[in-house]
């Protein structure tokens, strides 16, 4: 039982992180209705931003919060010139823009700080939280968990409170009629992937002190991030971050119970679980399946 | 309209000629080439060959059938594999183990894509994506070992030319002669596939999903057919690839090669079949031109290329020539039987657009 309970709390730590990816994905999905596959890569050099600041000297929460306001200017900017000529484009080309900026990204990476593995340090103390007896947390886990949940409530507290934050569900929803009543769409677009590179930062932070960092470390974490996202629901902010527990706290269970799946099937066991739900639910757990207008 | 009764000519060719001449041209360079070069440049062109099929097999699925994937790398994979351990562990001749190849590939993809043809558009390339990351692990796995080879791979030899051909052939300009026979006969078979009624049909997955079904196109078997042949395609290539490179390992087959096979497509030309040949030679040599325009990190040049070709040409090579061939005829060309066509359509190019 104890060795639940720890794999369980385990699972929820990593749960975390693949959660505030997901809650990336929602955010430039609600935004615009697409899924950014450079979301990961993305993460991934804001995260190489914070360790080069942290290394120059600076506190870790002031590299923190400037890594996050710039990687938001970042995404405002990668919106406005290199997505926006490809507004009324179809999805394919899209795509391919997307698997452009990944290369783009990965490639930058790998030149400015080479592919060689850098550790990087958790704010974090380092003494385990003991819970109970025989189950202890680490508090770099804990801390990642406080961390996702208080970016939702602040996304919550943002889209659901404020005026832009209501202008860009409007745009989301329904771009012409916003255009009508004078909000700028193309703006909203803009801000919300700003908003999302900003939280993706936030993931590439929190993962790097469990997996390192090297450029390709998102691969995986992002094709993990793409599962609890569809799990909860694309269109469902609280529901991605449920469908990233839920994935956390399964995938931890498969790897101790069936070792011989998880350990070594990891990534396939995140496939599995993308196509089990797009096929059987494609709206996720929470989330509504689109429908739309012939 | 009158015009487009008479066949316009430039230099005396229609644009049928035109076609046919580059055609035979291309034939006689491919066939002259091995003859002219070493054996690392045979080499080489066998690689341009084999991914310009890895790159139609996308096409198929992509520029006709509308289907996004990003995961083609796993089906080049599977074909490679599949070919290299029915060598090495069967026996089997390579000439027939890699048919074969393809075939396995052409099972699971359309496995892959029964499921995979219900989702559309960037749910299918999420599905893919996943797909394509996910191979090199199966590869590696445990209970594959006896067969795979696990992380070592599996080594295999480059056969010799038969005995029976008139003239003394080295291994490498043999197989590339054998890969242009398959491609060939693949690129041959792909055009008249795509002219008949099920390639119809396929395009009109793309263009008009809805009208298609409601004209009583079954969309899900299609899609699942086209994946499985798009499957075959790209096996194929894999399977040619473990023969020449003679050997395959869990680590050559990376996202990358899904990406690899992408950028093919989108420089070549979606929905074109000769513009994959044009992306087999982006795909060999555009490592080479891009490590000399910025040593340190070619990934940014792919990279770049991608959004600019998407930018100002998204039909790709292809899509660029058809343009320049379409406009140097309505300008130049001169048309049968109507003789002052010529300088009419000089004069006033404005008009006949």
């Amino acid at each position: 039982m104890d060795l639940f309970i720890q794999l369980v709390v385990a699972g929820l730590a990593a749960g975390g992180i693949y959660a505030s990816l997901a809650l990336a994905l929602v955010m430039i999905h609600e935004a615009t209705e697409l899924i950014n596959f450079a979301q990961g890569e993305m993460a991934m050099f804001s995260t190489y931003l914070a360790w080069t600041m942290i290394n120059a000297g600076f506190p870790y929460w002031a590299a923190f919060f400037l890594t996050v306001g710039i990687s938001f200017v970042g995404g405002v900017v990668i919106e406005r010139v290199i997505i926006r000529p490809f507004e009324r484009a179809a999805i394919f080309t899209l795509i391919v823009v997307f698997i452009a900026l990944l290369l783009i990204f990965n490639g930058l990476a790998g030149w400015i700080w080479t592919y060689t593995i850098k550790s990087f340090d958790s704010p974090f103390p380092e003494a385990p939280l003991v819970l109970m007896e025989g189950v202890s947390v680490r508090m770099h886990d804990v801390g990642a968990i406080g961390v996702t949940l208080v970016v939702l409530l602040l996304l919550y507290l943002f889209f659901r409170f404020t005026p832009i934050g209501l202008a860009m569900r409007a745009a989301a929803q329904d771009p012409t009629s916003s255009k009508l009543v004078g909000i700028r769409v193309g703006w909203m677009l803009a801000l919300g992937w700003g908003l999302a590179a900003a939280i993706g930062a936030v993931a590439g932070m929190m993962v790097a002190p469990i997996v390192f960092l090297d450029p390709s470390m998102m691969a995986g974490i992002l094709l993990y991030g793409f599962a609890s996202a569809l799990l909860g629901g694309i269109n469902n902010p609280g529901g991605a971050v449920a469908g990233g527990f839920i994935v956390g706290v399964f995938e931890n269970l498969i790897g101790a119970y069936m070792p011989f799946i998880g350990n070594e099937l990891k990534l396939t066991v995140a496939l599995a679980i993308i196509i089990v739900v797009v096929i059987f639910r494609p709206g996720g757990l929470f989330g509504k399946v689109a429908v739309s207008r012939v | 309209m009158a015009r487009q009764l008479h066949e316009t000519r430039f230099a005396g060719l229609t644009g049928v000629g035109w076609r046919r001449s580059a055609l035979i041209l291309g034939l006689l360079i491919a066939v002259a080439l091995p003859f002219l070069s070493s054996d690392y440049r045979t080499y080489q062109f066998t690689n341009v060959l084999l991914w310009a099929i890895a790159v139609l097999g996308l096409n198929m699925l992509t520029g006709y059938c509308g289907q996004i994937s990003l995961g083609h790398g796993a089906f080049y994979a599977i074909g490679a594999y599949a070919t290299a351990v029915m060598i090495d562990k069967g026996e089997v001749p390579y000439y027939l183990a890699i048919p074969m190849g393809g075939v396995v590939a052409m099972f699971v993809g359309f496995l892959f894509g029964y499921p995979a043809g219900r989702l559309r558009g960037h749910y299918l390339a999420l599905a893919t994506f996943g797909l394509a990351i996910a191979v090199p692990q199966i590869l590696k796995y445990d209970l594959f070992e006896p067969w795979t080879g696990g992380v070592q791979g599996i080594f295999i030899f480059k056969p010799d030319p038969p005995a029976w051909l008139p003239l003394e052939l080295s291994k490498d300009q043999w197989l590339y002669f054998f890969s242009l026979g398959i491609l060939l006969v693949l690129f041959f078979a792909a055009w008249n596939i795509l002219r008949s009624r099920s390639g119809r049909a396929m395009i009109a997955i793309r263009t008009q999903h809805i009208a298609a079904e409601a004209m009583g196109v079954n969309t899900a078997l299609y899609k699942s057919l086209t994946f499985g042949l798009s499957a075959f395609y790209t096996g194929i290539a894999g399977a040619l690839s473990a023969i020449i490179v003679e050997f395959v390992s869990p680590d050559s087959f990376t996202f990358f090669i899904s990406i690899w096979i992408l950028i093919g497509m989108v420089v070549g030309g979606l929905g074109s079949i000769w513009g994959a040949v044009f992306g087999g030679l982006v795909i060999v040599y555009l490592p080479n031109v891009a490590e000399d325009v910025f040593k340190v990190a070619p990934a940014v040049v792919y990279g770049l290329i991608l959004i600019v070709v998407m930018y100002f040409m998204p039909m790709g090579a292809a899509g660029f020539v058809r343009l320049m061939g379409a406009r140097i005829m309505r300008k130049w060309g001169t048309t049968d039987g109507e003789p002052d066509q010529t300088s009419d359509a000089g004069q006033t190019p404005s008009a006949s657009r």
